[in-house]
């Protein structure tokens, strides 16, 4: 039988009538009330405070705890330490987890949770953590991933040999993996280069930066029965993950989604929420741990950091030859960066037939790090879309041409061995070559840069449910999380589809008993994903609607289609009956076979690649290194725009975290391998006044795997971001920064350097 | 066990009473007291803004206040903001231009900006983008947010 996944009905003609548009989003009354319940925002009767203590050391063998005192606090109900938590292999992915949660045998970073109490107030809690003895034997550390890699670098774990090494020698080491991807002839592909360029790269690692602080509420019963409250994006799997660190049946666990403050990747694991259910098993009352935003600076997220190499080789007349690169990605204490996502998508756009990547991820005394947008591909792309403006400026080429000279078009395979089915990369740079910023001068004094990206986006595993109610009116049920507006787009989607006005439908997140099992909500693949799901659990519907039609109207069931959101008889050979609505059919529903719903779950397949141009001009202050953005334009390909101000308001978003992640963000440590910014005024992300107004063009060259052509929109916004702002700097001061955050110290010292060149 | 303090305060036209310790901020006491929790902790240091709140007509970041000290003022949040059925025309310029994409932040940004119009009801774009610097958002990249607060200004001046 075929699927929607083999048979979108994807019509480019198809008349849309809601699809395309931009609708009130129905949970924004609660946002703009207070009314929205997030994670902190969970009362619960009897509800303890929950309070993690963490490791002051950024490499420390624990050799005891001591929690009596704390235990003998009046109005402590728990102390939680790495005793309580089953104990799982070292280095298995349930071990690093559990270890992770809670430090067992090391702490591997400051910040790392030692131990945890449950009280009847914040104060005594905080008391309490100030009473447990941790006996600590401190060892030497190491945070910057290149020396992590030297052979006499402090060892964070005993068991780590790096995979993808033939012949290994059995020696301890930082280096978890040696990935290497090829494909075509690198060195034969430089030989036929007249201009070449090589460089190294630096990033630093930033943090997600979401607004709400992670906060749970978790209940245990005495028969081991866990409900959980959190602030997530994959229920499912914090569940399945929480019954591996926790030997706790699934069945036994509830996760029950919050309204999400932000996540961009960094709420697709768990911190607290392992340690609270243990707080609440112990204490027989419901606990919640809101962390501080020193804790989620110190304890959560952030993003990799990273050291490239990177080559690029063109023809006199613009034809790329060859590409390759080598690349060090730090994934802090423990693995699990992605780092793999980066060979495969940095040079991924252009039509390389020789491309060599080695790339490696690094252990070092940092928080485990976790993913953010397009997870590792901006950090390279960094560099790369750098190389290309050098190599257009070799050639005398203008860059947007040069682009649109090497621009991977249908049937190119990729270097992850996907062949590309149509996509938009080459219509996105058209667009933006002859959109009204890249057409206008550029203004005296500032410099304009231009980048692109990629990202390949993704579906997975979705699971759905559309229920008609008897008035007619629509409820969805939903797997995946709601991180920006996904509720309104897929509520657009079942609209369409049935026929009815947006406003009969209404989505609500399911919780883990709710529905079946759903992957993370991550890589763009929600509104991608949830909606495959929803449309085919609206299209079940509407074939249910015509069977009870022809149920009421006595006829065969093929004698009923369904148009407009009504039933009609299919000739009038049929018979002559007036329309049946949505309404009239679900209302008669107790007479015919009882409630009416289409319910869906598939591995949805078919996500369109996304790509992305930006344009940017900046001012540099020379005398204080200090970098104005003064116009922005973002360029992307967005399959179809279901929602436009959702996706217009994720390009702009995305452009912003870029432009915090170009020009200040990074985590700072100091000697001790203490952080010393963990907070947002150490920490500077871009505000209101950094930025100016950020223009958006949707390019639409429809995916048609896809009932209306969407493709994935969240990830591609930030990958091409601080290329761009690096390449319209160069153009500024001469010298293109090759190392991020570009702050006022460093910028100073190009410029000098600059300055002294010439 | 730490001494706590009884404080009588308006909020919202409404009078209350809690008791709170000394340590505790304003912010603590309208989320866990009062369980008026539209007003969000994003930091607890005074530096994302999730938390502005009106007191005695000052705007300020309830985490900075302390429980205690709010004993005879008038507090107006976010949950005071509609007028019974009617959204205040800053709420319904964010819904209608997606000025909100998460919605941790936009309690306070609509608190902030609500003050901004009440002093200056024609703010130019900069005016704007200066008076919100204090309001972190990490979804919109300001963009729409700056636009609702422009096109609800320009409404309640019926220009």
């Amino acid at each position: 039988m075929s699927t929607i996944l083999d048979k979108s009905g994807f019509n480019p003609d198809r008349k849309l009538k809601i699809v395309g548009t931009s609708p009130v989003k129905h949970d924004g009354i609660d946002k703009v009330t207070g009314r929205a319940k997030f994670g902190a925002d969970l009362f619960l009767p009897g509800m303890l405070v929950g309070k993690i203590l963490r490791s002051p050391h950024p490499h420390a063998n624990i050799r005891s705890i001591d929690a009596t005192a704390a235990e003998a606090l009046p109005g402590v109900k728990a102390v939680v330490t790495r005793a309580d938590f089953p104990e799982l292999p070292q280095g298995s992915a349930a071990g690093d987890m559990s270890r992770n949660a809670m430090a067992r045998e090391k702490a591997l970073y400051d910040g790392h949770p030692v131990a945890a109490v449950a009280a009847t107030s914040e104060s005594i809690a905080k008391q309490a953590l100030k009473l447990i003895r941790i006996d600590y034997e401190v060892l030497p550390h190491v945070i910057d991933p290149v020396e992590a890699m030297k052979p006499d670098a402090p060892i964070l774990h005993d068991h780590i040999r790096t995979k993808g090494v033939k012949d290994a020698a059995d020696r301890k080491t930082n280096v978890v993996e040696r990935l290497e991807l090829k494909m075509g002839d690198v060195e034969a592909g430089f030989a036929q280069a007249d201009a070449i360029v090589e460089h190294e790269y630096d990033t630093m690692p930033m943090h997600q930066g979401y607004i709400e602080p992670q906060g749970c509420v978790a209940t245990c019963t005495e028969d081991g029965q866990v409900e959980l409250w959190c602030c997530t994006q994959g229920p499912w799997v914090f569940r399945d993950r929480l019954t591996e660190i926790l030997k706790i049946e699934s069945s036994k666990i509830r996760v029950t989604q919050s309204e999400l403050g932000g996540g961009f990747g960094g709420k697709t694991g768990f911190y607290a929420e392992p340690v609270a259910i243990l707080l609440a098993r112990k204490a027989k009352r419901p606990v919640k741990i809101v962390l501080t935003r020193g804790e989620v600076f110190r304890g959560t997220g952030p993003v990799s950091g990273t050291r490239s190499r990177i080559r690029m080789g063109v023809t006199r007349d613009g034809k790329f030859t060859a590409a390759d690169a080598e690349l060090i990605f730090q994934t802090g204490a423990f693995t699990g960066s992605m780092f793999f996502n980066a060979p495969q998508a940095m040079f991924t756009r252009y039509d390389l037939k020789n491309v060599k990547t080695v790339s490696h991820e690094v252990v070092s005394n940092r928080p485990k790090v976790n993913s953010f947008r397009a997870p590792c591909v901006p950090q390279v792309v960094f560099g790369v879309e750098g190389v290309v403006n050098e190599l257009a400026q070799k050639i005398g080429m203008d860059p947007i041409d040069l682009r649109i000279r090497n621009a991977a078009t249908e049937g190119y395979k990729t270097i992850y061995g996907e062949t590309f089915g149509p996509i938009g990369f080459l219509e996105t740079l058209i667009a933006a070559k002859n959109c009204e910023h890249y057409k206008s001068p550029v203004p005296k004094g500032q410099g304009r840069g231009v980048a692109t990206g990629f990202w390949f986006n993704r579906g997975g595993e979705t699971t759905g449910t559309l229920n008609i109610a008897t008035d007619g009116s629509v409820t969805i049920i939903l797997g995946t999380t709601d991180v920006a507006g996904s509720r309104i787009s897929i509520s657009m989607m079942a609209a369409e589809e049935l026929g009815i006005p947006v406003d009969k439908v209404r989505a609500v997140m399911a919780d883990t008993h709710a529905l079946g099992w759903n992957r993370i909500t991550a890589g763009s693949r929600t509104t991608y994903s949830s909606g495959m799901v929803i449309i085919d659990s609206a299209r079940k519907a509407i074939a249910e609607l015509c069977r009870r039609a022809a149920l009421i109207w006595g006829v065969p069931e093929d004698g009923v289609v369904f148009e407009d959101g009504h039933c009609r008889p299919a000739s009038s050979n049929v018979g002559e009956f007036p329309p049946l609505s949505i309404a009239d059919i679900a209302g008669k529903t107790t007479l015919t076979l009882g409630a009416i719903a289409g319910h869906s779950e598939m591995n949805v397949t078919g996500a369109g690649p996304g790509f992305g141009v930006h344009i940017v001009d900046v001012e540099v202050d020379q005398d204080l290194g200090r970098v104005d953005i003064k116009r922005y334009t973002v360029v992307e390909d967005a399959g179809k725009a279901i929602h436009r101000l959702q996706v217009e308001g994720q390009y702009q978003g995305g452009a912003v975290q870029g432009i915090g992640w170009a020009l200040n963000e990074e985590y700072v440590y100091g000697e001790d391998g203490r952080l010393q910014n963990p907070s947002f005024l150490d920490y500077r992300m871009p505000v209101a006044s950094d930025v100016p107004m950020i223009d958006t063009e949707i390019v639409e060259v429809p995916n048609p795997r896809h009932p209306y052509g969407l493709r994935g929109v969240g990830e591609v916004p930030v990958t091409p971001t601080m290329a761009a702002i690096a390449n319209a700097i160069g153009a500024v001061i001469g010298v293109r920064p090759r190392s991020l955050p570009m702050s006022p110290p460093k910028l100073l010292k190009l410029i000098e350097e600059a300055r002294g060149a010439r | 066990m730490t001494r706590k303090y009884h404080v009588a305060a308006t909020v919202n036209g409404d009078e209350y009473e809690y008791l709170c310790e000394p340590q505790q901020t304003l912010l603590d006491a309208l989320r866990d007291e009062l369980m008026l929790t539209g007003t969000k902790e994003g930091c607890a240091t005074g530096d994302c803004g999730a938390c502005t709140v009106m007191v005695d007509g000052a705007m300020i970041c309830a985490c900075l206040m302390l429980a205690v000290e709010a004993d005879g003022k008038k507090i107006e949040t976010i949950e005071g903001m509609a007028q019974g059925e009617d959204l205040h025309p800053l709420q319904r310029n964010f819904l209608e231009l997606n000025g909100l994409q998460c919605g941790i932040c936009t309690p306070g940004i609509l608190i902030a900006a609500k003050v901004l119009l009440d002093r200056n009801p024609d703010p130019t774009e900069t005016e704007v983008r200066y008076w919100l610097a204090g309001n972190l958002c990490r979804c919109t990249g300001y963009d729409k947010i700056i636009r609702s607060v422009l096109a609800a200004a320009r409404e309640m001046r019926g220009a």
